[in-house]
């Protein structure tokens, strides 16, 4: 399989968005809403779960299922107040001393009026500087699209995990080929040089696990809520001062 | 020769020896791209490279910068050594590191160092505008970091004027990964008291503008400076929709709520020092 096979299967049509991530591996979800600033991003689903009957602060961003609810939930492009609200979460999850799951897959951040209006840059330089130091264990796992900034702004974790046919990437092999060969025809191309594969993203370090993908995408869900539990239960045995150090080394070596 | 010319008249201005002020134009001049304005080389660097016409404010070098800002002789650079590879084997990479380097005379697309403003010690960072718009790779991502973590040991202040196109698609995803470790670096910087100043300057945009741009305790910027996270072409392919004039200016920034002031070139050592001073350790009882 190509590169650009391996985007356009994370982009493909009937593949699992986030809120069914949310929905099939945790338990008593409660969605909360807004970023108590300007308003409620659609694109990125928040709230409290239980796993395994622990409490979790779980986010997702989400690009909607059918036409109307894709339109509604802006294909999953953020907007500022999605990462406002993102990071409003996550500061009441360490408030609480529960860990932070996040589910990434959105082709960017969005380029809108609004979006620049609203300091889209600002909100997700907020998100990595408070992420860093997010005083509880955050694991964030890339399901689709992993879009650069946008997909970033919710991936400075202590795990990053990918699934087998997920992509995390700069910039998209469309912008790439047409910024830099004026050529939108070359994505294949673009798609290849960008190294953005699961595959790329366990050689180059940037991830710590890829997630295999089964036909019956129940067996992945099943894996996950396992590897989750897991995992959160190691990093919860980490002292505060260990579980900071190892997320600042984690992205100091890049 | 023509012996008759000697002792004619001259009859066109060529014969005369040209006009004197033309041939300064046409050599060393440039052209204002915001008023149109001619302005004499010599007049536009007097004037920092502000355009006397109008005010606007040219792209500089990092050299040029610190020559106007740091105290003479008081500027050392730091992390220099620093050049990029061609981690990804990333097509054509390689020629546009080489040609970056002859545009920019530079390295890397940010030099650092620490030097003086009004007698103020100070760690600095300045992105380079002639080295692939400043855009940000895994050695300009590193440069900064170590300058955080330097400025940290000794406990120094960091003003840090930005200029970049955004992160450095040749090396993929590492280059995302700098808006991240520098992020690290900065916080702990700054969670131990230190003043970070932003200077941001034409243009800042993408991931520099999403990470080490917007975490200043001040945020200053150059008069109509462009400072946005998307280009305006990305966002009028996405709108369908021809943005509005200035829209992502220092001006509307300001306006907007997202920077603290805008300071001329020509005040900007001054407001600098004055904001050193007031951050200097221990200033406070």
């Amino acid at each position: 399989m190509s590169a650009y096979d391996k985007v356009q299967l994370a982009r493909s049509k009937g593949r699992a968005t986030g809120l069914s991530y949310i929905e099939t591996i945790f338990e008593d979800f409660i969605e909360l809403h807004g970023d108590r600033r300007f308003g409620d991003d659609p694109a990125i689903v928040g709230g409290l779960a239980t796993l395994r009957g622990k409490p979790v602060t779980v986010i997702a961003m989400e690009k909607g299922v059918e036409v109307k609810e894709k339109l509604r939930r802006n294909f999953g492009s953020p907007n500022p107040e999605g990462y406002r609200k993102a990071l409003r979460l996550m500061k009441q999850a360490e408030k609480f001393h529960r860990p932070v799951v996040c589910f990434v897959d959105t082709a960017g951040a969005f380029c809108g009026m609004g979006a620049e209006e609203r300091g889209q840059a600002q909100a997700i330089a907020e998100n990595l500087s408070e992420m860093i130091d997010l005083k509880t264990p955050v694991i964030s796992v890339l399901i689709g699209e992993g879009g650069s900034g946008g997909a970033l702004a919710l991936a400075v974790a202590d795990r990053v995990w990918i699934l087998e046919n997920a992509v995390y990437s700069v910039i998209s092999p469309e912008g790439c080929a047409s910024i830099l060969w004026k050529d939108p025809k070359k994505v294949k191309e673009a798609a290849e040089c960008l190294s953005l594969t699961a595959q790329d993203m366990e050689r180059l370090g940037v991830v710590e696990k890829v997630i295999p993908e089964e036909k019956d995408f129940g067996k992945v869900y099943e894996q996950l809520r396992e590897d989750l539990s897991q995992e959160l239960d190691t990093l919860g045995k980490l002292s505060l001062e260990e579980l900071l150090q190892a997320r600042y080394d984690r992205f100091r070596k890049f | 020769m023509n012996l008759m010319g000697l002792f004619r008249s001259p009859q066109n201005e060529l014969e005369k020896g040209g006009r004197k002020q033309d041939r300064e134009e046409t050599g060393i001049n440039n052209t204002c791209p915001h008023c149109g304005a001619l302005l004499p080389l010599s007049e536009q660097l007097e004037n920092l490279n502000v355009c006397t016409a109008c005010g606007y404010h040219f792209r500089m070098s990092p050299r040029e910068r610190i020559a106007y800002l740091a105290d003479e002789d008081t500027f050392e650079e730091l992390f220099g050594e620093l050049k990029s590879r061609d981690v990804l084997g990333f097509p054509g990479y390689d020629q546009k590191l080489r040609n970056a380097k002859l545009a920019s005379r530079e390295k890397e697309g940010v030099v650092c160092g620490t030097a003086e403003i009004c007698s103020e010690k100070c760690a600095l960072f300045f992105m380079d505008p002639n080295f692939m718009i400043g855009s940000m790779g895994t050695v300009v991502g590193e440069k900064i970091t170590r300058l955080f973590e330097y400025a940290l040991e000794h406990s120094l202040p960091v003003v840090g004027f930005t200029v970049s196109g955004g992160a450095r698609m040749q090396e993929g995803i590492l280059s995302l990964m700098q808006m991240a470790k520098t992020s690290g670096a900065l916080r702990k910087h700054s969670d131990a008291g230190n003043f970070y100043l932003t200077v941001l300057t034409d243009p800042t945009t993408g991931g520099v503008t999403a990470s080490f741009a917007m975490d200043g305790d001040v945020i200053m910027s150059e008069p109509g400076a462009t400072i946005g996270f998307a280009g305006a072409r990305v966002i009028e392919q996405t709108i369908r929709k021809k943005l509005p004039q200035g829209f992502q200016k220092a001006e509307f920034l300001l306006e907007h709520g997202f920077i603290d002031l805008i300071v001329p070139r020509s005040e900007q050592k001054e407001t600098i020092a004055k904001l050193l001073k007031l951050h200097k350790r221990g200033s406070v009882q």
